[in-house]
């Protein structure tokens, strides 16, 4: 279960083929991709940066995907989450799942994401017309991850 | 010694990123070193007031209440918001 914290960008179509080179049991392989936007709250944004806390943000990322390959009957799973300087377009994050059938690869990615948004230490600082400043979490962000708690979990 | 973090607009607020701290007398948890913290006045003093206030402790998000030994790492930030 590769996860890697990166500045430099990756290659959606190359990283994908890696991925789920050489494992016939994979019958199913499900991506997101997130993207840098021009906009946020309104505002336009000419560049964003993003900070990370070394060392915890592995931990945090292992953990979310061993949980996914908990949950689901997954093959394995890659989280690639970039850091430094990004700007509108660029690709901040590629998570893939591996399975032996959709269902689960489907439901383990937004899992992962959900989780990723809520658990992984990352922090987003964007650039606006009126200046910089950290973008605040979302509640929707909480709720989203909210849904996949299990009784007892 | 406390090995202290802070990140993004909390390290910005206190102006620090990282410091050393002799873990200190009567302080048990998290919370306790947060008022320890805000004797320093100025900016420290509105660190328990931070909306949201996150905490890692050796690397693990924990609530305001858990517990701190000698050696610890301890962070603080805000919500996170990567992905």
């Amino acid at each position: 279960m590769p996860v890697r914290i990166q500045e430099a960008d990756f290659d959606i179509g190359g990283e994908l083929a890696d991925f789920c080179r050489a494992d016939p049991r994979i019958g199913a392989l499900a991506s997101f991709v997130g993207l840098v936007r021009d906009v946020s709250g309104g505002d336009g944004v000419s560049e964003m940066s993003l900070e990370h806390y070394p060392g915890m943000t592995e931990k945090a990322l292992a953990a979310i995907v061993g949980e996914a390959l908990q949950r689901w009957s997954l093959i394995d799973a890659l989280v690639i989450h970039r850091v430094g300087r990004l700007l509108p377009g660029d690709r901040i994050v590629l998570v893939a799942v591996a399975a032996a059938h959709r269902a689960e690869a489907f439901a383990a990615c937004e899992f992962i994401m959900d989780y990723l948004k809520t658990r992984a230490p990352f922090w987003k600082r964007e650039l606006t017309a009126a200046g910089a400043r950290w973008v605040e979490a979302r509640d929707d962000d909480d709720r989203a991850a909210e849904r996949w708690r299990q009784p007892g979990g | 010694m406390l090995n202290i973090l802070y990140f993004a607009s909390v390290r910005e607020r206190l102006g620090r990123s990282a410091e050393e701290l002799a873990l200190p007398v009567g302080v048990r948890d998290v919370a306790g070193l947060i008022r320890h913290l805000g004797q320093r006045g100025g900016a420290w003093e509105d660190l328990a007031g931070i909306r949201n206030l996150r905490c890692a402790v050796n690397q693990q998000m924990v609530p305001l209440d858990s517990p701190l030994a000698d050696g610890d790492e301890v962070a603080f930030f805000p919500p996170v918001t990567g992905g």
